[in-house]
């Protein structure tokens, strides 16, 4: 069993994560941002607006603008490759995100559960049976064995039963919604042994109590 | 006691008002006058009653002066204020003061499908001698109410405005008039089923032929949202209203180019407000309302009931006009409503219930009256010769027409008919006689003849290979790339441009994004080779408000694409298909429509009406009505949606092919009412842009909520076309929808 304070320990003394900017092509690049300076992702519900500019790629004429997908500092930025060409994926820069309470939560929960991925875009229900134990009974308290249905794929009116192939375990947390539409390989359940329930959600607790502080 | 304190808040609410208004330039007087009141406000329980009505009789006085005062100091911003003031008389006063009775229909209050529409069946009634008459009359009209936030302060939704269309469609299967009453700043912008541009265009194609007399009265007119329910055939205005194509502070936005967020500088509000022309007398001037009803100073408020005592009588003298107009014995009534106003004109009583013979008068005079508004604010550049010139040959052209159409046709069709039913009864007799040889044949073929292989060829149909006229936009001598908008979702390769606007026609090879090509790209592509042939293309654009640095910009426009206006209209002919076709673009002041622009529109309609040819409109591009025509531009809508509606009553063909950036107010009219509307891929069709939306709802629409994809769904338009097969949908829209009656019903 894994030490919680080791954990915290471990995402409080670095809470960040980098992403690298890679160029999409080859061109001249001129970088728009300067080191340790904050950039920010677009703003607008459809990620189109607003975002910091963080340098400009001209090819054959074409000049494009690229902006933070991402909200963080800049760090690391190559300032030699400025209004010089460069090659296709040359690393520029990266932009170090400040992970939020969420994301931390979301980053170790992927971490400690086995996540029953969508096999197709569909939409995803539980089998009738599962579904009445999990409201007689509660979410956290149903065990799920290998060789169980457990959930309904439906997708065109074709209804097909998933079975789940995994060790027994209990539903800690469910990702989808009933009658959306789920892409390809996007989490629809993460599952963990029931003797590890305690120790996730204490974990969690932990982790809302020590980022709120 | 109750009385005076209720007239302490009378004259404290005066008080409040006239601050609003024109506080600036009485100063300290005010206050003083506000403290006086406050004084007699606390000792009302002290002094002697006298004493205290005469210091309120004294401060109402003084109240009335500064009334007075205010009233020659207005300006067209003041109206504004006026109008938008949450103490101006609202629906529900007129409703309540001039109407007898009424009963609100679709919902009361909150509890209605749109608040700020309100529709009421009312009674109206006048005493003529010793005897009284009560008419039944339909009122429709927008509800600012007083500040109640859910009336969203008079802008009707779509469902509003269709509210308003469905029932004037009961008065009109009772027969009985409309009355209307605009209070709006505009149309709530969002294209929710039925859409804003949508519901506004069909209420205009309605009215335009509705059989029952429609009285308006105009107190905020704000654009489209007024045209909803505006197209009477008497326009009234309360002289303290206002009727623009904007709001003073949209047009202020629009030419500081003052970006979202910003504050509008105060002084280039004030002079939008005085240069778009949108008081009463102006508009009057203009000839976009018929009338002025005068108000009390400073404009009327929900409890000046004189005020309303003369507005029923306006509203009787009113609708007793539009019916004395059509009907055959009022020579006597027809002065005397003329020349008497108010309570003199009480010894005339009309009946106004209308025959058939009046109902089509009255058609043929709401068409005439629109037509003819705005006349006189576009230029004619043709020499004198040249107009005379064109009356004959536009002469000979309906001579000719009615000779053949009427005349030659006509009973030809006749034989034609009575040939194909005579057929038709005919093969029924055939087939019964000849139906037991017909068996008999068969059986002894199926027995004694050897199946014989037929083989059937089909006769391969005829390829139109035509590709337009050698002609490559300029838009391809550039030596570069270019992105393609969907690159990120579809992983779009970058374009050479000689390939995408040459031989590629502007398409996305991979995703089949269209790109904005120049309208004489359509002109080369789609019609068959020199057929195209325009006309009226000396009707020019003006700046007929005089407003400032228009004159600059119109001359710009005019260099810049060699035309004198945003609209080409043409005779064409699509693989041998002759039609009339209407072109707004977008180089020419953005394409939007004014004076001139409606002008060429109605003339090319009464063109494809007397050649009897489909009317086939392509906007390359719009971005509404011209702002800097005021109200002249907004009266363009009523008068082409009437033109429009003429025409296809007549019997035309009417397709709306929308390209590009389409917007407001054409596509809330004479381009929304049509039958038929297409989009070319990746245009965007709407009612007001994402800004507007924005600050008018508080939320912001998605990137593609006006794209032709999200059009076709909610149902504005039927179909979405490829602008490489323009051509061949275009054809086959004429033929599958004209059919029969391609060249005429």
């Amino acid at each position: 069993m894994e030490n919680i304070g080791e954990i915290i320990k471990k995402y409080k003394a670095n809470p960040f994560e980098v992403y690298p900017v890679l160029t999409p092509h080859t061109g001249y690049v001129h970088l728009m941002v300067k080191l340790g300076q904050t950039v920010k992702r677009p703003i607008d519900p459809w990620q189109q607006k607003g975002g910091t500019l963080l340098y400009t790629i001209l090819r054959q004429g074409n000049l494009k603008r690229i902006y933070a997908p991402i909200d963080g500092e800049i760090m690391d930025i190559k300032r030699e490759l400025d209004e010089q060409f460069v090659e296709a994926n040359t690393y520029l820069m990266s932009i170090r995100h400040p992970l939020t309470e969420d994301e931390i939560i979301d980053k170790i929960l992927s971490d400690f559960l086995d996540i029953f991925r969508a096999p197709e875009a569909a939409k995803y229900y539980f089998v009738p049976e599962l579904a009445k134990k999990i409201e007689e009974r509660g979410l956290q308290k149903v065990i799920i064995q290998p060789g169980e249905e457990i959930l309904i794929m439906s997708r065109m009116k074709r209804d097909i039963h998933l079975v789940y192939e995994g060790k027994p375990g209990i539903i800690h947390t469910v990702y989808f919604r009933p009658n959306v539409t789920i892409p390809e390989g996007e989490p629809l359940l993460g599952i963990c042994p029931p003797e590890r329930v305690s120790f996730i959600n204490d974990l969690v607790q932990r982790i809302r109590l020590e980022w709120k502080v | 006691m109750l009385e005076l304190e209720k007239k302490i808040e009378h004259l404290r609410k005066d008080l409040d008002y006239i601050t609003d208004i024109k506080g600036e330039i009485f100063g300290e007087r005010l206050t003083e006058i506000r403290n006086w009141l406050s004084e007699i406000a606390k000792k009302i329980y002290e002094l002697p009653r006298e004493r205290a009505e005469t210091a309120l009789n004294d401060i109402e006085a003084q109240i009335e002066f500064f009334e007075q005062e205010a009233e020659k100091y207005l300006e067209p911003l003041d109206y504004v204020r006026i109008a938008r003031h949450p103490y101006r008389m609202t629906l529900k006063d007129i409703l309540e003061n001039v109407y007898d009775d009424y009963t609100e229909l679709g919902g009361e209050e909150k509890c209605n499908i749109d608040p700020a529409m309100v529709v009421a069946r009312a009674t109206i009634s006048r005493r003529v001698g010793s005897r009284v008459y009560t008419h039944q009359v339909m009122v429709i009209g927008h509800e600012k109410g007083h500040g109640e936030e859910f009336r969203n302060g008079g802008s009707a939704k779509p469902w509003g405005n269709e509210k308003a269309l469905r029932f004037m469609r009961v008065a009109e299967t009772e027969g009985i008039p409309i009355h209307t009453y605009i209070f709006t700043p505009g149309a709530y912008p969002i294209e929710d089923p039925p859409g804003a541009a949508q519901q506004i265009a069909r209420n205009l194609y309605a009215m335009a032929r509705l059989k029952v007399p429609i009285i308006a009265v105009i107190s905020e007119g704000g654009s489209g949202g007024a045209e909803a329910i505006g197209l009477a055939d008497l326009r009234l205005m309360f002289s303290h209203g206002y009727y623009s194509v904007i709001s003073p502070e949209g047009a202020a936005a629009i030419e500081g180019k003052i970006k979202e967020g910003q504050d509008l500088p105060p002084e280039l509000v004030k002079s939008c407000a005085e240069q778009l022309k949108i008081t009463a007398s102006e508009n009057l001037k203009l000839g976009t309302i018929d009338r002025i009803i005068q108000e009390p100073p400073l404009g009327a408020k929900g409890d000046d009931f004189e005020f309303f005592n003369q507005l029923k009588h306006e509203m009787i003298k009113a609708t007793d006009e539009v019916v004395l107009k059509v009907r055959g014995l009022s020579v006597l009534r027809g002065y005397y409503v003329k020349k008497k106003t108010g309570e003199k004109n009480n010894a005339v009583y009309v009946r106004w219930e209308l025959d058939e013979k009046e109902i089509s008068k009255l058609l043929k005079q709401r068409a005439e009256k629109y037509e003819n508004m705005g006349r006189g604010f576009f230029a004619d550049r043709r020499s004198f010769l040249k107009k005379r010139v064109d009356e004959v040959c536009y002469g000979w052209l309906k001579i000719k027409s009615l000779l053949y159409f009427g005349i030659f046709k006509r009973p030809y069709r006749w034989v034609k008919r009575f040939v194909d039913d005579l057929r038709g009864e005919f093969l029924i007799i055939t087939d019964r006689v000849l139906r037991p040889f017909t068996n008999l044949k068969g059986a002894i073929e199926k027995k004694f003849k050897r199946p014989t292989v037929q083989l059937a060829y089909e006769v391969p149909p005829k390829e139109d290979t035509y590709l337009g006229e050698i002609y490559v936009s300029p838009l391809a001598n550039e030596d570069r790339t270019i992105s393609c908008p969907n690159a990120l979702r579809y992983g779009c390769y970058d374009i050479w441009v000689p390939d995408l606007y040459g031989e590629l026609n502007g398409v996305c090879p991979n995703c089949g994004h269209h790109f904005p090509l120049e309208y004489q790209w359509y002109m080369n592509h789609l019609f068959d080779k020199h057929s195209i042939k325009e006309f009226n293309t000396e009707i020019a654009s003006i700046n007929p408000l005089g407003y400032q640095g228009f004159d600059e910009k119109l001359k710009e426009a005019v260099r810049k694409t060699k035309r004198h206006s945003a609209l080409i209209t043409f005779d064409a002919r699509v693989r041998g298909i002759s039609l009339v076709v209407v072109m707004l673009y977008s180089d020419f002041r953005n394409g939007t429509v004014g004076a001139a622009e409606g002008e060429k529109f109605i003339l090319a309609c009464k063109r494809a009406k007397v050649l009897r040819r489909p009317l086939l409109a392509y906007v390359h591009g719009t971005a509404g009505i011209r702002i800097h025509e005021g109200t002249i531009g907004v009266v363009q809508m009523p008068k082409c949606t009437v033109a429009v509606r003429e025409y296809i009553e007549a019997g035309g063909l009417y397709i709306v092919v929308y390209d590009n950036n389409s917007y407001a107010g054409p596509v809330a009219s004479f381009l929304g009412c049509a039958p038929y509307q297409f989009a070319i891929r990746s245009s965007r069709v709407g009612f007001a842009g994402p800004r507007v939306i924005r600050e008018t709802t508080g939320e912001d629409v998605p990137p593609d909520y006006h794209s032709a994809e999200n059009a076709l769904k909610r149902g504005h338009i039927q179909g979405i076309w490829d602008r490489r097969d323009f051509r061949k949908n275009l054809y086959m829209a004429l033929i599958t929808m004209g059919g029969k009656n391609l060249y005429y019903r």
